[in-house]
């Protein structure tokens, strides 16, 4: 078997996408698509030299404000794949920003705003 | 997609299905079945484990079946990342909406997978997402409307490259 000894991995960019329809019409329904990089590692996996656990590093709280108010939140667990991806509905309200915030264990946070264009 | 070091046990991993080619796989599996790893779960769930968790949460309250739509492929081959989509039938109105949706895979070393907070703003009670499974097993999703009405729905997955040790 091909043993390859890599050092403390190293923690790829964070990169969030999101995904919204370009022209959403007052009062419709449209859905959000949203994705981030992330190992969202679990904790329950050892490090078989070392036999220690690794420890859990996941992004456990997704936000969504749009329109002067939290239109999600989503609490993840380590069940949750690596790179989470996610999807949900929105009613059309004002034309303006809606900003998502992702925090992970070690307290990081990070943030990705879209333009929601009401026509 | 990242090379990991195999000095990390794969059959403890949740998400070792994407990082692990088959031959590798089958190889750690092999590992496994003498014995020679150890499994670090000290508590792994059971169904039983998530049904209490879900009384817990209804506190008493009826749990009503219906309503709730999981949709899930019918077979996993990776269960490092296993599309999900939940769907409730709500009204969504300021009177009639579901505010909770907790979602749970009653096999997996640590039963809860998410919950996601919604309101009248949603339009829909729906969401979908992807989930490391680790074994064969059901997906419940339990709803909650502002009314504290609770609805259930269940939906069996065949997984047959489970992460978590399976």
């Amino acid at each position: 078997m091909r043993r390859i000894r890599i050092g403390t991995m190293a923690k790829v960019d964070i990169k969030p996408r999101i995904r919204v329809p370009k022209k959403i019409k007052s009062g419709e329904i449209f859905e959000v698509k949203t994705l981030i990089s992330h190992d969202m590692e679990t904790g329950l996996r050892v490090n078989k030299t070392t036999g220690a656990k690794i420890p859990r590093d996941i992004i456990n709280e997704m936000r969504v404000n749009y329109d002067g108010k939290e239109v999600l939140r989503a609490v993840w667990q380590p069940s949750v794949s690596a790179n989470p991806y996610t999807s949900f509905f929105v009613k059309a309200g004002k034309s303006g920003p809606m900003e998502f915030i992702w925090s992970d264990d070690n307290g990081n946070n990070y943030r990705k705003t879209v333009d929601i264009n009401i026509n | 997609m990242q090379p990991k070091s195999d000095s990390v046990i794969f059959l403890s991993e949740m998400d070792g299905a994407p990082y692990v080619n088959r031959r590798s796989f089958l190889a750690l599996a092999g590992i496994g079945a003498l014995g020679i790893s150890a499994i670090p779960f000290t508590a792994q769930a059971t169904p039983q484990e998530t049904q209490s968790k879900i009384d817990s949460i209804a506190g008493g309250r009826p749990i009503n079946d219906g309503r709730v739509d999981i949709t899930l492929p019918e077979i996993a081959e990776n269960g490092g990342t296993v599309p999900v989509s939940v769907a409730v039938n709500s009204p969504m109105s300021e009177s009639d909406f579901v505010k909770t949706i907790h979602i749970f895979a009653d096999d997996n070393p640590l039963p809860d997978v998410a919950s996601y907070y919604f309101g009248p703003h949603n339009g829909k009670a729906a969401l979908s997402m992807r989930i490391r499974l680790g074994k064969t097993q059901k997906v419940i999703a339990l709803a909650e409307t502002n009314n504290g009405e609770l609805y259930i729905g269940r939906k069996e997955i065949k997984v047959t490259l489970g992460g978590c040790g399976g």
